[in-house]
């Protein structure tokens, strides 16, 4: 209950801080009578007993981010009760008396056996597969260079995967894959490379005249969009897998930016100009005019990411700071969360990472856009920004 | 792999009967042993942090249209001169890449420069202060870059001796976080390059 009444203070916060009035008061309206959504659900209690150190934390971590609170009062109707070594937990319902599973888990690192559990407890009671295993890549800057690493979500177990000694940055993932893309400017100018990680090949993916910016990797894989300055302006791009099939998708002398990709393959969604304002625009791949996609009651929206089950969009909205929102994917009221930029699903398509500004630097969370329960990731040495997760 | 489950599983009972008898600091009160656990085998992780090896840097080059990048590998291997030109960086409003008139004389002395010495090129780089997010940034840094590039062009100078970089907020003149240094860091610099 307090969580919801917070959330409706904060949200109360924002309205009062934005200089459209009108559309934040439809905005709070539509939300407030929609109930459960986005933003506005109350986390599911939960109790951890029997658990200590490292393998308490990741349990709480994990949970907390996928919807759930970790409480030690009142008489939650789950239970995750640990004992013995090594990483055991047996999940119950303490109202019909019946044990879900019972589970010991061995191989891995300690915390991956933790994070084994915290999954077998989100597939149990969300019937979404739990996030705990997956990876995110991110740019960490060192002052004038900045290089690209991967680790866990949590940011623990994190990998250099670049040593450009230059500005490396917007790492994607291809979907399904153990490899990246990113920009490097190791050849004089932003150039697109294509990184396998299982094996250390890389390929200079896009090296045209001018900048070669932002790729963004359709769900099957077999096309990049791109942001490309060789024709004289930035436009948004679109080719194939392998380089070829070059197409121009927007030709305008105002900025895109940021593309992404819809989970069907049928669109790209980017940051664009309308007019003078800033708005998200969606493109065919094939080509075609751009849409508009509404975000009422934001400002200056940009860095789209849709999420995997097609129902959402997040992005960045920046105003007098920048605000991490989620919207209908068909467009509509925009639904301000909290305080960051760049967000990235996860598979769930439940849990963003994101970046938020600190006086070291960038550092990055991770959040569950139901709950609005966030929390922060580990930090590798320098600004963590850029965050892509592994789909 | 049914032996490694039993094996695992003998060697978990084996370590709870040592932590039994010997007595386990650790064990909470209240904890069950879950006699009937079923046995999840985690993996590893994949081979993940693999630097890259020997580059392929082939890939595709080259520019194509009339307003655009001339194809060819442009000025790679050119010696890069910072310090000739530094007093003609042009400053730009907050979010714009329109060419302010009080910086059109900057742009006008870099092109006599270039006229004046016909073997060399010059770089523009557009950069941004941190105020819009990183990949925005880089585009704006890019549409000052080409605004710059497009006065040098109308101004006489040859498309394929003006090239651009952007560096979005990654590389700021002054680290601050206020408005004396964003307006410092809103800017197009020149380097001249030369052949090696």
């Amino acid at each position: 209950m307090k969580t919801k009444f917070n959330s409706i203070i904060s949200l109360a916060a924002a309205v009062l801080i934005t200089t459209s009035a009108g559309a934040q008061d439809e905005a709070y309206r539509a939300i407030v009578k929609e109930g459960d959504v986005v933003g506005f659900t109350k986390p599911q209690p939960i109790a951890l007993t029997g658990f200590s150190g490292e393998v308490e934390q990741v349990l709480r971590f994990d949970l907390e981010v996928q919807g759930f609170k970790v409480v030690n009062d009142g008489t939650p109707q789950y239970e995750v009760a640990g004992g013995g070594s090594g990483v055991q937990g047996r999940l119950s319902d303490r109202i019909s008396k019946a044990t879900i599973f019972s589970k010991a888990y061995t191989g891995g690192s300690l915390r991956r056996q933790a994070h084994a559990l915290a999954d077998d407890v989100v597939a149990a009671l969300t019937k979404r597969k739990g996030i705990g295993q997956t990876k995110i890549a991110f740019k960490v800057d060192t002052g004038a260079n900045s290089e690209i690493y991967i680790a866990d979500f949590d940011g623990h177990n994190a990998h250099q995967v670049t040593r450009d000694n230059t500005i490396v940055a917007a790492p994607v993932w291809i979907p399904g894959r153990l490899a990246l893309y990113y920009v490097s400017y190791k050849l004089g100018n932003a150039h697109i490379f294509r990184h396998d990680l299982a094996t250390g090949a890389r390929t200079a993916f896009a090296r045209y005249g001018g900048g070669n910016f932002s790729p963004a990797v359709s769900p099957d894989g077999s096309k990049a969009a791109m942001i490309l300055s060789k024709d004289g302006w930035v436009d948004l791009y679109v080719c194939n897998s392998d380089g070829t099939g070059l197409k121009r998708l927007t030709r305008s002398q105002q900025d895109e930016s940021s593309p992404c990709w819809s989970p069907d393959g049928k669109w790209i969604l980017f940051a664009g100009k309308s007019g003078e304002r800033r708005v998200l625009m969606k493109v065919s791949p094939e080509g075609g005019e751009a849409v508009r996609v509404p975000t009422s009651g934001v400002s200056n929206p940009s860095e789209p990411e849709w999420s995997p089950d097609g129902k959402w969009i997040v992005f960045t909205s920046q105003g007098g700071g920048f605000t991490i929102c989620v919207v209908p994917a068909a467009g509509g009221v925009a639904i301000p969360l909290v305080e960051g930029e760049d967000p990235s699903w996860a598979p769930n398509s439940r849990t963003v990472v994101f970046a938020r500004r600190t006086n070291g630097g960038r550092a990055l969370s991770v959040l569950d856009v139901f709950t609005k329960q966030y929390k922060d990731v580990s930090r590798v040495s320098g600004g963590n920004s850029q965050p892509s997760w592994a789909k | 792999m049914k032996t490694t489950k039993y094996f695992s599983l003998f060697v978990c009972v084996l370590a709870l009967t040592v932590i039994a008898a010997t007595g386990c600091k650790k064990k909470p009160a209240k904890v069950t042993l879950l006699p009937n656990s079923k046995i999840s085998t985690v993996g590893d992780l994949p081979p993940g942090g693999i630097l890259p090896g020997g580059d392929n840097t082939g890939g595709i080059t080259g520019g194509s249209s009339a307003t655009g990048f001339p194809a060819g590998p442009g000025h790679i291997g050119w010696k890069e001169d910072h310090e000739t030109l530094k007093t003609e960086t042009v400053y730009f409003d907050y979010d714009s890449s329109t060419i302010k008139s009080s910086e059109k004389s900057k742009i006008e002395n870099v092109a006599a420069y270039l006229k004046a010495h016909l073997s060399a090129a010059v770089k523009v780089e557009g950069n941004c202060d941190e105020r819009g997010t990183e990949e925005y940034n880089r585009a704006l840094g890019e549409r000052r870059a080409l605004a710059i590039r497009e006065y040098l062009i109308n101004s006489g100078i040859a498309a394929n001796s003006v090239d651009t970089v952007s560096y979005g907020e990654d590389r700021p003149a002054d680290p601050g976080h206020d408005e004396a240094a964003w307006k410092r860091n809103r800017r197009g610099d020149f380097v001249v390059l030369t052949p090696p």
